[in-house]
């Protein structure tokens, strides 16, 4: 196996310079996105080393109570990221709220369940495996849940009319907009379904090219991705249900009547 | 049959009457005067203080969708969501009342006329048997021969199931002809008797 081939700095710095000419380029042809290349590529710079320093830390100590808090972090961030994906804007809390609780069944259970039952760590919240495999499921799941999410309130709303049609036809609040939360869960679900067909013939999954490169064989690298893909797969599933579930019963009151001003901020309606 | 107790729509005094099996009370005023609603409060379509009984059943003592099987609104425009016309009934429709075949079933929505979706939408509420029958401008969008049809049936439909219906129509004439006793005008929030020997 050959080890793995530490960067310098200046090898970075090689990189970097790529980036840099095509900074050169894009402003010599005016096309107007230099800045925000600069802006956008100082960022993850600062950014992915401060993670790398935070991590060594939490690596070395590997607390308990530190591991929770980062991951709470992580939580509350991707729900916001949900939030701000949204056309229309979800009235206060609930928003909030909805996006935590689909976030924690789709990242948090799937992540401790793989833990304890599927890897078995010991102790479980070894942050070598535990902080990875949350950021993963977070960054992936959160995709589909903010898809579904907005799907359902977007096509429910333009489809109002046809809605309170079917209400008045004494049909549930659950049979009127069947058929828009089938859409919503295919919307949230289609991504996940084509990122398995495409896995290893179109691409290759970025977790699974960072340890082969780190120098895992790749036999072992293949049965990480596979574990990764059915976890992200069902967690995305479980988290999509779990959004339309939630907005289904805030979009209508106890006697099943259209309710949007129960779910969205007034200045859209 | 019907009892309406104090209906409290915004801006408009409390709301009570009583229909009897068999009645059909018309009911006309301005547009924006609270017409449409009223009859969204009675079916149960918005949060609207106030209570509704058929016979000894109060919409609070079903599920809202229990109760708009048996309180039908007609809305103005009606809404249809699949592609073609049979899957939105539930039931066997007496299509032949208003000049339609069994073909019909089989027509694409979106080549229908206003007319026709008109009419398919009263046979599609009457195909759920409603004992209350809340109609928004009925025949707004239909020619002299077919309002007659339509007229036709409600009328047959409420004298041979016991059923009530209201009637809103811009059209003075027309609640002269279907309201059966009084008709509700909003200008003056009070019941309006319809005197013996209007023209039919």
């Amino acid at each position: 196996m050959n080890p793995l081939i530490s960067l310098s700095a200046y090898d970075l710095m090689l990189a970097a310079l790529l980036v840099l000419a095509l900074v050169g380029l894009v402003v010599r042809l005016k096309l107007g996105i230099a800045q925000q290349l600069v802006i956008a590529a100082i960022r993850t710079t600062v950014q992915l080393l401060l993670v790398g320093l935070v991590l060594k830390q939490v690596f070395e100590s590997a607390q308990l109570p530190l591991i929770v808090l980062i991951m709470l972090v992580m939580l509350t961030v991707a729900a916001w990221e949900i939030l701000s994906r949204q056309k229309r804007k979800i009235k206060g809390w609930w928003g909030f709220g909805i996006s935590v609780v689909s976030l924690f069944v789709s990242s948090f259970l799937i992540t401790l369940i793989a833990l304890f039952f599927i890897i078995g760590t010991e102790p479980w919240y070894t942050p070598q495996y535990a902080i990875p495999l949350l950021g993963m499921l977070l960054g992936n799941t959160m995709n589909g849940i903010a898809l579904g999410m907005d799907r359902l309130i977007q096509t429910a709303w333009q489809q109002r009319a046809v809605i309170e049609q079917r209400l008045m036809l004494g049909q549930t609040a659950l049979e009127a907009i069947r058929e828009i939360r089938h859409e919503s869960m295919r919307a949230g679900m289609i991504p996940i379904i084509n990122a398995m067909a495409a896995a290893g013939i179109v691409s290759l999954p970025g977790m699974m090219t960072g340890q082969i490169l780190s120098g895992t064989a790749p036999v072992e690298a293949v049965k990480y991705q596979i574990l990764i893909m059915f976890m992200v797969t069902a967690g995305t599933g479980f988290g999509v249900i779990a959004v339309l579930h939630l907005i289904s019963k805030r979009l209508f009151d106890r006697r099943d009547r259209l309710r949007f001003d129960q779910l969205l901020a007034d200045k859209k309606i | 049959m019907l009892k309406v107790r104090d209906i409290k729509l915004p801006g408009l005094a409390p709301i009570s009457f009583e229909l009897a099996a068999g009645e059909c009370l018309g009911v006309s005023g301005e547009s924006g005067c609270g017409k449409t609603r009223l009859l969204r409060a009675l079916a149960d379509m918005d949060e609207i203080e106030g209570s509704v009984c058929i016979d000894d059943v109060c919409k609070t003592d079903v599920s809202g969708a229990e109760w708009r099987k048996q309180v039908a609104l007609l809305p103005a425009e009606s809404q249809w969501w699949f592609d073609s016309v049979a899957p939105h009934f539930a039931s066997e429709a007496n299509l032949a009342a208003l000049g339609f075949d069994d073909e019909v079933m089989h027509w694409q929505l979106s080549r229908c006329s206003s007319g026709e979706k008109q009419r398919l939408a009263v046979l599609r509420l009457l195909a759920n048997r409603p004992k209350v029958l809340l109609l928004d401008e009925p025949t707004a969008n239909l020619d002299p021969e077919n309002t007659r049809k339509v007229e036709a049936l409600i009328a047959e439909y409420l004298a041979s199931n016991r059923a009530v219906a209201i009637w809103v129509s811009h059209n003075r004439a027309q609640l002269e002809r279907v309201a059966t006793e009084r008709y509700f005008d909003f200008s003056s929030a009070d019941m309006v008797e319809i005197k013996q020997g209007v023209p039919s």
